[in-house]
Protein backbone atom coordinates (compact mmCIF):
# COMPACT_ATOMS: atom_id res chain seq x y z
CA UNK A 1 0.00 0.00 0.00
CA UNK A 2 1.90 2.85 -1.06
CA UNK A 3 -0.41 5.25 0.86
CA UNK A 4 1.95 7.47 2.25
CA UNK A 5 5.19 6.94 -0.54
CA UNK A 6 6.24 10.71 -1.85
CA UNK A 7 5.80 11.22 -4.98
CA UNK A 8 8.69 11.58 -7.51
CA UNK A 9 7.49 14.30 -9.33
CA UNK A 10 5.17 16.46 -6.95
CA UNK A 11 3.12 18.46 -8.15
CA UNK A 12 4.38 19.06 -11.44
CA UNK A 13 2.15 16.15 -12.34
CA UNK A 14 2.67 15.42 -16.27
CA UNK A 15 -0.96 15.76 -17.55
CA UNK A 16 -1.32 14.13 -20.69
CA UNK A 17 -2.26 15.69 -23.72
CA UNK A 18 -5.64 14.78 -24.08
CA UNK A 19 -6.08 15.39 -20.61
CA UNK A 20 -5.17 18.44 -20.35
CA UNK A 21 -7.45 19.39 -22.65
CA UNK A 22 -10.35 19.04 -20.89
CA UNK A 23 -12.22 21.89 -19.50
CA UNK A 24 -11.10 22.83 -15.73
CA UNK A 25 -15.35 22.83 -14.65
CA UNK A 26 -15.36 19.20 -14.39
CA UNK A 27 -12.37 19.85 -12.22
CA UNK A 28 -14.26 22.11 -9.62
CA UNK A 29 -17.35 19.98 -9.82
CA UNK A 30 -15.03 16.69 -8.35
CA UNK A 31 -13.29 19.16 -6.11
CA UNK A 32 -16.25 20.81 -4.40
CA UNK A 33 -17.62 17.80 -1.69
CA UNK A 34 -13.88 16.49 -0.43
CA UNK A 35 -12.50 20.18 -0.21
CA UNK A 36 -15.94 21.84 1.21
CA UNK A 37 -16.08 19.04 3.47
CA UNK A 38 -12.05 19.68 4.36
CA UNK A 39 -13.27 23.55 4.22
CA UNK A 40 -15.67 23.03 6.97
CA UNK A 41 -14.89 20.50 8.97
CA UNK A 42 -10.85 21.12 9.11
CA UNK A 43 -10.00 25.03 8.27
CA UNK A 44 -13.35 26.38 10.07
CA UNK A 45 -12.83 24.53 13.25
CA UNK A 46 -9.15 25.36 13.15
CA UNK A 47 -10.43 29.19 13.02
CA UNK A 48 -13.22 28.20 15.91
CA UNK A 49 -10.42 26.98 17.60
CA UNK A 50 -8.13 30.55 17.51
CA UNK A 51 -11.41 32.59 18.74
CA UNK A 52 -11.56 30.11 21.68
CA UNK A 53 -7.89 30.10 22.21
CA UNK A 54 -8.67 33.87 22.82
CA UNK A 55 -12.04 33.92 25.39
CA UNK A 56 -11.90 34.70 28.87
CA UNK A 57 -13.86 33.04 31.68
CA UNK A 58 -16.86 33.96 32.79
CA UNK A 59 -18.70 33.87 36.32
CA UNK A 60 -19.92 30.08 35.77
CA UNK A 61 -17.24 27.94 35.31
CA UNK A 62 -16.61 25.82 31.86
CA UNK A 63 -18.43 28.65 30.25
CA UNK A 64 -16.11 31.15 28.14
CA UNK A 65 -17.22 34.54 26.61
CA UNK A 66 -15.70 36.00 23.35
CA UNK A 67 -12.35 38.10 24.06
CA UNK A 68 -9.28 38.94 22.69
CA UNK A 69 -7.04 37.83 25.49
CA UNK A 70 -3.70 37.07 24.60
CA UNK A 71 -2.42 36.42 28.06
CA UNK A 72 -3.93 32.81 27.21
CA UNK A 73 -1.00 32.05 25.07
CA UNK A 74 1.48 33.06 27.72
CA UNK A 75 -0.24 31.37 30.74
CA UNK A 76 -0.13 28.21 28.18
CA UNK A 77 3.58 28.65 27.65
CA UNK A 78 4.43 29.79 31.13
CA UNK A 79 2.85 26.86 32.75
CA UNK A 80 3.75 24.17 30.50
CA UNK A 81 6.90 25.02 28.75
CA UNK A 82 8.91 22.02 29.93
CA UNK A 83 6.07 19.73 28.94
CA UNK A 84 6.27 20.95 25.78
CA UNK A 85 10.40 20.44 24.95
CA UNK A 86 9.77 16.85 27.09
CA UNK A 87 7.68 15.95 24.16
CA UNK A 88 9.69 17.43 21.41
CA UNK A 89 13.10 15.55 23.11
CA UNK A 90 10.38 12.03 23.26
CA UNK A 91 9.36 12.09 19.51
CA UNK A 92 12.66 13.50 18.80
CA UNK A 93 13.99 10.49 20.06
CA UNK A 94 11.40 8.27 18.87
CA UNK A 95 11.55 9.39 15.19
CA UNK A 96 15.36 9.23 14.68
CA UNK A 97 15.28 5.33 16.52
CA UNK A 98 12.67 4.51 14.27
CA UNK A 99 14.44 5.54 11.21
CA UNK A 100 17.59 3.29 12.39
CA UNK A 101 15.17 0.29 12.71
CA UNK A 102 13.10 1.42 9.41
CA UNK A 103 15.42 1.93 6.76
CA UNK A 104 17.07 -1.99 6.92
CA UNK A 105 13.82 -3.27 6.73
CA UNK A 106 12.42 -1.32 3.64
CA UNK A 107 15.69 -1.52 1.95
CA UNK A 108 15.02 -5.39 2.58
CA UNK A 109 11.70 -5.49 1.03
CA UNK A 110 13.00 -2.81 -1.88
CA UNK A 111 16.50 -4.82 -3.28
CA UNK A 112 16.37 -8.18 -1.77
CA UNK A 113 12.68 -9.32 -1.32
CA UNK A 114 12.02 -10.54 -4.32
CA UNK A 115 9.07 -12.13 -5.25
CA UNK A 116 8.12 -11.92 -1.56
CA UNK A 117 7.80 -8.17 -1.75
CA UNK A 118 3.86 -7.88 -2.05
CA UNK A 119 3.58 -10.13 0.97
CA UNK A 120 6.11 -8.60 3.09
CA UNK A 121 4.65 -4.82 2.22
CA UNK A 122 1.18 -6.50 3.82
CA UNK A 123 2.87 -7.58 6.88
CA UNK A 124 4.34 -4.24 7.32
CA UNK A 125 0.66 -2.40 7.50
CA UNK A 126 -0.79 -5.49 9.53
CA UNK A 127 -0.61 -3.45 13.08
CA UNK A 128 -3.09 -1.56 11.86
CA UNK A 129 -5.35 -4.30 11.64
CA UNK A 130 -5.09 -4.98 15.22
CA UNK A 131 -5.93 -2.58 18.02
CA UNK A 132 -3.32 0.82 18.63
CA UNK A 133 -4.20 0.96 22.19
CA UNK A 134 -4.15 -2.88 22.90
CA UNK A 135 -1.08 -3.41 21.08
CA UNK A 136 0.63 -0.24 23.48
CA UNK A 137 -1.17 -2.01 26.11
CA UNK A 138 0.76 -5.14 25.19
CA UNK A 139 4.03 -3.10 25.93
CA UNK A 140 2.90 -3.46 29.41
CA UNK A 141 3.22 -7.55 29.94
CA UNK A 142 6.20 -7.52 27.62
CA UNK A 143 8.05 -4.71 29.72
CA UNK A 144 7.18 -5.52 33.45
CA UNK A 145 9.07 -5.22 35.93
CA UNK A 146 9.39 -8.75 36.65
CA UNK A 147 9.84 -9.84 32.82
CA UNK A 148 12.29 -11.35 30.63
CA UNK A 149 13.33 -7.92 29.34
CA UNK A 150 13.87 -5.72 32.44
CA UNK A 151 15.16 -8.38 34.03
CA UNK A 152 18.00 -8.86 31.15
CA UNK A 153 18.68 -5.26 31.38
CA UNK A 154 18.69 -4.78 35.15
CA UNK A 155 21.48 -7.63 35.62
CA UNK A 156 23.60 -5.51 33.06
CA UNK A 157 22.95 -2.54 35.34
CA UNK A 158 21.99 -0.06 32.17
CA UNK A 159 18.60 1.03 33.81
CA UNK A 160 18.47 4.03 35.90
CA UNK A 161 15.48 3.36 37.77
CA UNK A 162 15.57 -0.08 37.35
CA UNK A 163 12.75 -0.54 35.37
CA UNK A 164 11.63 0.60 31.79
CA UNK A 165 7.54 0.55 32.65
CA UNK A 166 6.41 4.07 33.90
CA UNK A 167 9.78 5.73 32.91
CA UNK A 168 10.65 7.69 29.47
CA UNK A 169 12.24 4.73 28.08
CA UNK A 170 8.93 2.89 28.03
CA UNK A 171 7.14 5.68 26.49
CA UNK A 172 9.89 6.45 23.80
CA UNK A 173 9.80 2.59 22.60
CA UNK A 174 6.21 2.83 22.81
CA UNK A 175 5.83 6.12 20.22
CA UNK A 176 8.81 4.39 18.08
CA UNK A 177 6.71 1.29 18.06
CA UNK A 178 3.49 2.88 16.85
CA UNK A 179 4.51 4.77 14.52
CA UNK A 180 7.04 2.56 12.48
CA UNK A 181 5.16 1.63 9.58
CA UNK A 182 4.71 5.32 8.76
CA UNK A 183 8.20 5.56 8.72
CA UNK A 184 9.07 2.39 6.59
CA UNK A 185 6.42 3.07 3.88
CA UNK A 186 7.50 6.15 3.06
CA UNK A 187 11.56 4.55 3.01
CA UNK A 188 10.58 1.79 1.10
CA UNK A 189 8.82 3.80 -1.58
CA UNK A 190 11.93 6.41 -2.04
CA UNK A 191 14.45 3.44 -1.79
CA UNK A 192 12.40 1.28 -4.37
CA UNK A 193 12.62 3.80 -7.23
CA UNK A 194 16.53 3.21 -6.89
CA UNK A 195 17.50 1.62 -10.11
CA UNK A 196 19.86 -1.29 -8.66
CA UNK A 197 22.03 -0.35 -11.84
CA UNK A 198 23.53 2.09 -9.84
CA UNK A 199 24.97 0.11 -6.71
CA UNK A 200 26.08 -1.93 -9.20
CA UNK A 201 27.77 1.04 -11.52
CA UNK A 202 28.92 2.12 -7.62
CA UNK A 203 30.56 -0.86 -6.90
CA UNK A 204 32.18 -1.10 -10.19
CA UNK A 205 33.86 1.96 -9.44
CA UNK A 206 35.49 0.83 -6.63
CA UNK A 207 33.08 1.82 -4.39
CA UNK A 208 32.86 0.31 -0.87
CA UNK A 209 29.87 -1.48 -0.07
CA UNK A 210 29.42 1.70 2.77
CA UNK A 211 30.08 4.27 0.68
CA UNK A 212 28.25 2.93 -2.12
CA UNK A 213 25.57 3.94 0.57
CA UNK A 214 26.28 6.88 1.55
CA UNK A 215 27.43 8.35 -1.80
CA UNK A 216 24.33 6.88 -3.83
CA UNK A 217 21.22 5.41 -1.73
CA UNK A 218 21.35 7.84 1.14
CA UNK A 219 21.37 10.77 -1.35
CA UNK A 220 18.77 8.80 -3.55
CA UNK A 221 16.52 7.60 -0.49
CA UNK A 222 16.16 11.59 1.14
CA UNK A 223 12.78 12.12 0.06
CA UNK A 224 11.96 9.25 2.01
CA UNK A 225 13.45 10.03 4.67
CA UNK A 226 11.94 13.22 5.08
CA UNK A 227 8.61 11.64 4.81
CA UNK A 228 8.90 9.16 6.99
CA UNK A 229 10.66 11.44 9.76
CA UNK A 230 7.72 13.97 9.57
CA UNK A 231 4.73 11.21 8.85
CA UNK A 232 6.57 9.51 12.58
CA UNK A 233 7.73 12.96 14.44
CA UNK A 234 4.36 14.76 13.92
CA UNK A 235 1.65 12.10 15.30
CA UNK A 236 4.47 11.33 18.21
CA UNK A 237 4.71 14.75 19.09
CA UNK A 238 0.77 15.12 19.57
CA UNK A 239 0.51 11.90 21.05
CA UNK A 240 -0.37 11.24 25.15
CA UNK A 241 -1.58 7.28 24.58
CA UNK A 242 1.90 6.48 24.83
CA UNK A 243 2.48 8.35 27.87
CA UNK A 244 -0.59 7.83 29.68
CA UNK A 245 -0.44 3.76 28.76
CA UNK A 246 3.17 3.32 29.20
CA UNK A 247 4.64 6.45 30.99
CA UNK A 248 4.64 7.82 34.76
CA UNK A 249 2.32 10.75 35.49
CA UNK A 250 5.91 12.75 35.37
CA UNK A 251 6.27 11.90 32.08
CA UNK A 252 3.07 13.23 30.61
CA UNK A 253 3.29 15.08 27.18
CA UNK A 254 1.83 17.70 25.15
CA UNK A 255 -0.88 16.00 24.04
CA UNK A 256 -1.76 15.21 27.64
CA UNK A 257 -2.09 18.56 28.75
CA UNK A 258 -4.26 19.56 25.88
CA UNK A 259 -6.78 16.35 26.76
CA UNK A 260 -6.90 17.12 30.26
CA UNK A 261 -7.85 20.75 30.08
CA UNK A 262 -10.16 20.53 27.15
CA UNK A 263 -12.05 17.47 28.78
CA UNK A 264 -11.02 17.35 32.33
CA UNK A 265 -10.79 21.13 33.67
CA UNK A 266 -12.98 21.90 30.86
CA UNK A 267 -10.41 25.08 30.17
CA UNK A 268 -11.25 25.42 26.24
CA UNK A 269 -9.26 28.59 26.27
CA UNK A 270 -5.83 27.06 27.29
CA UNK A 271 -6.55 23.86 26.22
CA UNK A 272 -7.15 25.85 22.57
CA UNK A 273 -3.98 27.64 22.81
CA UNK A 274 -2.13 24.59 23.98
CA UNK A 275 -3.40 23.05 20.63
CA UNK A 276 -2.17 26.55 18.57
CA UNK A 277 1.14 26.12 20.02
CA UNK A 278 1.71 22.75 19.23
CA UNK A 279 0.69 23.58 15.74
CA UNK A 280 2.48 26.63 15.09
CA UNK A 281 5.66 24.98 16.22
CA UNK A 282 5.19 21.87 14.18
CA UNK A 283 4.62 23.71 11.48
CA UNK A 284 7.35 25.37 11.78
CA UNK A 285 9.66 22.53 12.21
CA UNK A 286 8.19 20.90 8.90
CA UNK A 287 8.81 24.01 6.80
CA UNK A 288 12.68 24.55 8.06
CA UNK A 289 12.98 20.89 7.52
CA UNK A 290 11.83 20.63 3.92
CA UNK A 291 13.33 23.46 3.59
CA UNK A 292 17.08 22.45 4.37
CA UNK A 293 16.26 18.83 3.02
CA UNK A 294 15.42 20.54 -0.06
CA UNK A 295 11.96 18.26 -0.84
CA UNK A 296 9.18 20.33 -1.19
CA UNK A 297 7.03 17.42 -2.67
CA UNK A 298 5.35 15.52 0.19
CA UNK A 299 1.98 15.16 -1.41
CA UNK B 1 31.01 -14.92 9.49
CA UNK B 2 31.15 -14.31 5.46
CA UNK B 3 27.31 -15.64 5.55
CA UNK B 4 26.34 -13.56 8.49
CA UNK B 5 27.84 -9.94 6.41
CA UNK B 6 25.82 -11.11 3.16
CA UNK B 7 22.86 -11.88 4.99
CA UNK B 8 22.68 -8.96 7.18
CA UNK B 9 20.24 -6.96 5.76
CA UNK B 10 17.80 -9.95 5.80
CA UNK B 11 18.50 -10.84 9.06
CA UNK B 12 17.86 -7.25 10.32
CA UNK B 13 14.75 -7.10 8.15
CA UNK B 14 13.00 -9.99 9.68
CA UNK B 15 14.15 -8.87 13.29
CA UNK B 16 11.73 -5.31 12.62
CA UNK B 17 9.04 -7.93 11.52
CA UNK B 18 9.20 -9.73 13.82
CA UNK B 19 9.60 -6.46 16.55
CA UNK B 20 6.18 -5.44 14.89
CA UNK B 21 4.32 -8.28 15.63
CA UNK B 22 5.48 -9.41 18.80
CA UNK B 23 2.53 -7.04 20.74
CA UNK B 24 -0.06 -8.59 18.21
CA UNK B 25 1.43 -12.25 19.59
CA UNK B 26 0.85 -11.06 23.41
CA UNK B 27 -2.65 -9.42 22.52
CA UNK B 28 -3.40 -12.70 21.44
CA UNK B 29 -1.78 -15.17 23.63
CA UNK B 30 -3.64 -13.29 26.20
CA UNK B 31 -7.06 -13.67 24.96
CA UNK B 32 -6.62 -17.51 25.90
CA UNK B 33 -5.21 -16.28 29.54
CA UNK B 34 -7.69 -16.41 32.51
CA UNK B 35 -6.23 -13.90 34.16
CA UNK B 36 -5.33 -13.55 38.27
CA UNK B 37 -7.13 -10.71 39.67
CA UNK B 38 -8.65 -8.03 36.80
CA UNK B 39 -5.82 -6.96 34.85
CA UNK B 40 -5.11 -9.09 31.86
CA UNK B 41 -1.36 -8.72 31.72
CA UNK B 42 0.35 -11.59 32.68
CA UNK B 43 -0.09 -15.16 31.66
CA UNK B 44 -1.94 -17.63 34.19
CA UNK B 45 -3.93 -19.99 32.97
CA UNK B 46 -4.75 -21.40 30.12
CA UNK B 47 -8.75 -21.10 28.87
CA UNK B 48 -11.39 -20.55 25.86
CA UNK B 49 -14.24 -18.93 28.43
CA UNK B 50 -13.68 -15.32 26.74
CA UNK B 51 -13.38 -17.35 23.07
CA UNK B 52 -17.15 -19.23 23.88
CA UNK B 53 -18.87 -16.38 24.59
CA UNK B 54 -17.22 -13.17 23.27
CA UNK B 55 -20.23 -11.23 23.85
CA UNK B 56 -20.48 -12.04 27.54
CA UNK B 57 -18.97 -8.63 29.08
CA UNK B 58 -21.62 -6.18 28.19
CA UNK B 59 -20.30 -3.00 26.42
CA UNK B 60 -17.81 -5.19 24.15
CA UNK B 61 -20.01 -6.12 21.34
CA UNK B 62 -22.29 -2.97 21.35
CA UNK B 63 -19.06 -0.34 21.16
CA UNK B 64 -17.97 -2.65 18.20
CA UNK B 65 -20.71 -2.85 16.50
CA UNK B 66 -20.20 0.94 16.94
CA UNK B 67 -17.13 1.48 15.66
CA UNK B 68 -18.06 -1.20 11.92
CA UNK B 69 -20.67 1.35 10.80
CA UNK B 70 -18.85 4.67 11.93
CA UNK B 71 -16.04 2.99 10.02
CA UNK B 72 -18.25 1.56 7.23
CA UNK B 73 -20.43 5.01 6.51
CA UNK B 74 -16.97 7.30 6.75
CA UNK B 75 -15.03 4.87 4.98
CA UNK B 76 -17.40 5.01 2.07
CA UNK B 77 -17.78 8.81 1.84
CA UNK B 78 -14.15 9.64 2.54
CA UNK B 79 -13.19 7.55 -0.17
CA UNK B 80 -15.27 8.93 -2.95
CA UNK B 81 -14.41 12.73 -1.82
CA UNK B 82 -11.10 11.47 -1.81
CA UNK B 83 -11.24 9.66 -5.06
CA UNK B 84 -12.74 12.36 -7.02
CA UNK B 85 -9.79 15.23 -5.82
CA UNK B 86 -7.46 12.39 -7.12
CA UNK B 87 -8.84 12.11 -10.28
CA UNK B 88 -9.28 16.53 -10.41
CA UNK B 89 -5.64 16.69 -9.50
CA UNK B 90 -4.20 14.63 -11.77
CA UNK B 91 -6.25 14.91 -15.07
CA UNK B 92 -7.03 18.04 -15.13
CA UNK B 93 -5.46 21.65 -15.15
CA UNK B 94 -7.03 24.67 -12.86
CA UNK B 95 -6.32 27.23 -10.88
CA UNK B 96 -5.84 27.05 -6.97
CA UNK B 97 -3.99 23.40 -7.53
CA UNK B 98 -1.59 24.58 -4.63
CA UNK B 99 -4.17 25.32 -2.57
CA UNK B 100 -5.67 22.28 -3.39
CA UNK B 101 -2.33 20.34 -2.39
CA UNK B 102 -1.65 22.24 0.86
CA UNK B 103 -5.38 21.50 2.25
CA UNK B 104 -4.84 17.68 1.63
CA UNK B 105 -1.57 17.88 2.80
CA UNK B 106 -2.28 19.93 6.18
CA UNK B 107 -4.62 17.32 7.93
CA UNK B 108 -2.01 14.66 8.25
CA UNK B 109 0.38 17.37 9.35
CA UNK B 110 -1.73 18.23 12.43
CA UNK B 111 -1.43 16.24 15.81
CA UNK B 112 -4.84 14.13 16.11
CA UNK B 113 -5.07 15.88 19.18
CA UNK B 114 -5.36 19.45 17.51
CA UNK B 115 -7.59 17.70 14.99
CA UNK B 116 -9.72 16.40 17.69
CA UNK B 117 -9.72 19.67 19.83
CA UNK B 118 -10.81 21.81 16.89
CA UNK B 119 -13.55 20.06 15.82
CA UNK B 120 -14.89 20.04 19.41
CA UNK B 121 -14.11 23.85 19.86
CA UNK B 122 -16.54 23.94 16.44
CA UNK B 123 -19.36 21.64 17.61
CA UNK B 124 -19.31 23.31 21.52
CA UNK B 125 -19.48 26.94 19.57
CA UNK B 126 -22.37 25.62 18.11
CA UNK B 127 -23.94 23.67 20.59
CA UNK B 128 -23.35 21.00 18.34
CA UNK B 129 -24.73 17.73 19.72
CA UNK B 130 -21.92 15.35 20.11
CA UNK B 131 -22.33 11.23 19.48
CA UNK B 132 -22.68 9.29 16.55
CA UNK B 133 -22.62 11.93 13.71
CA UNK B 134 -19.92 14.03 15.03
CA UNK B 135 -17.81 11.27 15.28
CA UNK B 136 -18.74 10.07 11.55
CA UNK B 137 -18.06 13.37 10.50
CA UNK B 138 -14.77 13.68 11.68
CA UNK B 139 -13.50 10.69 10.40
CA UNK B 140 -14.65 11.42 6.83
CA UNK B 141 -12.39 14.40 7.36
CA UNK B 142 -9.13 12.66 8.07
CA UNK B 143 -9.98 10.04 5.84
CA UNK B 144 -9.96 12.05 2.55
CA UNK B 145 -6.47 13.17 2.71
CA UNK B 146 -5.13 9.44 3.17
CA UNK B 147 -7.51 8.64 0.10
CA UNK B 148 -6.76 11.29 -2.25
CA UNK B 149 -2.31 10.60 -1.77
CA UNK B 150 -3.23 6.75 -2.10
CA UNK B 151 -5.41 7.17 -4.92
CA UNK B 152 -3.41 9.65 -6.96
CA UNK B 153 0.09 7.57 -6.38
CA UNK B 154 -1.90 4.49 -8.48
CA UNK B 155 -3.18 6.99 -11.39
CA UNK B 156 0.54 8.40 -11.65
CA UNK B 157 1.83 5.02 -11.73
CA UNK B 158 -0.39 4.15 -14.57
CA UNK B 159 0.55 3.99 -18.40
CA UNK B 160 -0.95 6.45 -20.21
CA UNK B 161 -0.25 4.22 -23.05
CA UNK B 162 -3.25 2.05 -22.05
CA UNK B 163 -5.84 5.12 -22.16
CA UNK B 164 -4.12 6.21 -26.07
CA UNK B 165 -5.20 2.77 -26.96
CA UNK B 166 -8.84 2.77 -25.64
CA UNK B 167 -9.04 5.85 -27.78
CA UNK B 168 -7.40 4.73 -30.63
CA UNK B 169 -10.16 1.78 -30.68
CA UNK B 170 -12.44 4.24 -31.05
CA UNK B 171 -14.02 4.02 -27.23
CA UNK B 172 -15.71 7.32 -26.32
CA UNK B 173 -14.23 8.93 -22.95
CA UNK B 174 -17.04 7.51 -21.01
CA UNK B 175 -16.18 3.89 -22.07
CA UNK B 176 -12.48 4.86 -21.78
CA UNK B 177 -13.02 5.66 -18.24
CA UNK B 178 -15.47 2.91 -17.44
CA UNK B 179 -13.54 -0.18 -19.08
CA UNK B 180 -9.85 0.84 -19.19
CA UNK B 181 -8.89 3.72 -16.56
CA UNK B 182 -11.68 2.82 -13.49
CA UNK B 183 -10.28 -1.25 -13.32
CA UNK B 184 -7.21 -0.34 -13.30
CA UNK B 185 -7.63 2.41 -10.54
CA UNK B 186 -9.75 0.42 -9.07
CA UNK B 187 -7.09 -1.94 -6.57
CA UNK B 188 -5.70 1.38 -5.43
CA UNK B 189 -9.13 2.70 -4.45
CA UNK B 190 -9.81 -0.70 -3.06
CA UNK B 191 -6.17 -0.28 -1.28
CA UNK B 192 -7.56 3.61 0.41
CA UNK B 193 -10.78 2.38 1.55
CA UNK B 194 -9.03 -0.57 3.57
CA UNK B 195 -6.41 2.03 4.98
CA UNK B 196 -9.60 4.46 5.50
CA UNK B 197 -11.25 1.82 7.14
CA UNK B 198 -8.41 0.95 9.42
CA UNK B 199 -8.04 4.23 10.84
CA UNK B 200 -11.28 5.09 11.40
CA UNK B 201 -12.06 2.10 13.34
CA UNK B 202 -8.72 2.72 15.25
CA UNK B 203 -8.85 5.82 15.85
CA UNK B 204 -9.15 6.65 19.60
CA UNK B 205 -8.19 10.34 20.27
CA UNK B 206 -10.15 12.45 17.51
CA UNK B 207 -13.48 9.95 18.97
CA UNK B 208 -12.70 10.64 22.25
CA UNK B 209 -12.64 14.57 21.50
CA UNK B 210 -16.14 14.24 19.80
CA UNK B 211 -18.02 11.27 20.80
CA UNK B 212 -20.30 13.09 24.09
CA UNK B 213 -21.31 9.76 25.67
CA UNK B 214 -20.71 7.48 22.42
CA UNK B 215 -18.55 4.70 23.10
CA UNK B 216 -16.97 3.05 20.33
CA UNK B 217 -14.30 -0.11 20.26
CA UNK B 218 -11.06 2.18 21.51
CA UNK B 219 -13.08 4.38 23.13
CA UNK B 220 -14.11 1.53 25.16
CA UNK B 221 -10.96 -0.47 25.77
CA UNK B 222 -9.59 3.24 26.88
CA UNK B 223 -12.44 3.35 29.74
CA UNK B 224 -11.71 -0.09 30.75
CA UNK B 225 -7.57 0.29 30.94
CA UNK B 226 -8.47 1.41 34.16
CA UNK B 227 -10.46 -1.20 35.59
CA UNK B 228 -8.76 -4.07 33.80
CA UNK B 229 -9.70 -4.93 30.09
CA UNK B 230 -11.74 -7.64 29.85
CA UNK B 231 -10.38 -11.10 27.64
CA UNK B 232 -12.87 -10.39 25.21
CA UNK B 233 -11.45 -7.76 24.06
CA UNK B 234 -8.15 -9.46 23.02
CA UNK B 235 -10.20 -12.03 21.26
CA UNK B 236 -12.09 -9.55 19.49
CA UNK B 237 -9.53 -8.14 18.71
CA UNK B 238 -7.39 -11.29 17.64
CA UNK B 239 -10.62 -12.20 15.55
CA UNK B 240 -10.27 -8.66 13.66
CA UNK B 241 -6.49 -8.73 12.94
CA UNK B 242 -6.76 -12.56 11.90
CA UNK B 243 -9.71 -12.08 9.24
CA UNK B 244 -7.66 -8.61 8.15
CA UNK B 245 -4.70 -10.80 7.47
CA UNK B 246 -6.68 -13.34 5.63
CA UNK B 247 -8.18 -11.22 3.23
CA UNK B 248 -5.41 -9.11 2.56
CA UNK B 249 -3.29 -11.97 2.16
CA UNK B 250 -5.13 -13.55 -0.45
CA UNK B 251 -6.14 -10.67 -2.50
CA UNK B 252 -2.71 -10.34 -2.92
CA UNK B 253 -2.36 -13.74 -3.99
CA UNK B 254 -5.02 -13.78 -6.31
CA UNK B 255 -3.96 -10.79 -7.81
CA UNK B 256 -0.62 -11.62 -8.00
CA UNK B 257 -2.08 -14.99 -9.95
CA UNK B 258 -4.19 -13.56 -12.17
CA UNK B 259 -1.37 -10.76 -13.13
CA UNK B 260 0.87 -13.69 -14.15
CA UNK B 261 -1.60 -15.39 -16.50
CA UNK B 262 -2.35 -12.22 -18.21
CA UNK B 263 1.33 -11.63 -18.68
CA UNK B 264 1.84 -15.51 -19.81
CA UNK B 265 -1.13 -14.98 -21.99
CA UNK B 266 0.35 -11.98 -23.31
CA UNK B 267 3.39 -13.38 -24.10
CA UNK B 268 1.62 -16.82 -25.76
Amino acid sequence: MPALAPTAGGSAVVVSGAAAQRRPRTAYLLLIPGLAWLGIFFVVPLVSLFFTSLQAPTDRAGVYQPAFQVGNYLTALQEYWPVFIKSFIYSGIATVLALVIAYPLAYFIAFRAGRWRALLLVLVVAPFFASFLLRTYAWRTILADEGFITSFFNALHLLPENRILNTPIAVVLGLTYNFLPFMILPLYAALERIDPRLIEAASDLYASPFTGFRKVIWPLSLPGVVAGTLLTFIPASGDYINATLLGAPSDRMVGNAIQTNFLQFRDYPIASALSFILMAIILAVVFVYIRRAGTEDLV
Amino acid sequence: MRWLRKNLIPIIGILVLVYLFVPIAVVAILSFNKPEGKFNVAWNQFSLEAWQNICGVPGVCGSFVTSIQIGILATILGTIFGTMIAFALVRYRFRGRSTTNLLIFLPMATPEVVLGSSLLALFLNLAFPLGFWTVTIAHIMFIISFVVVTVKARLQGMDPRLEEAARDLYADPRATFRYVTFPLVLPGILGAALLGFSLSFDDYIISAFNAGTLVTFPIYIWGAAQRGIPVQVNALATLVFVIALITVVSAQVIGSRRRRKMESAAAG
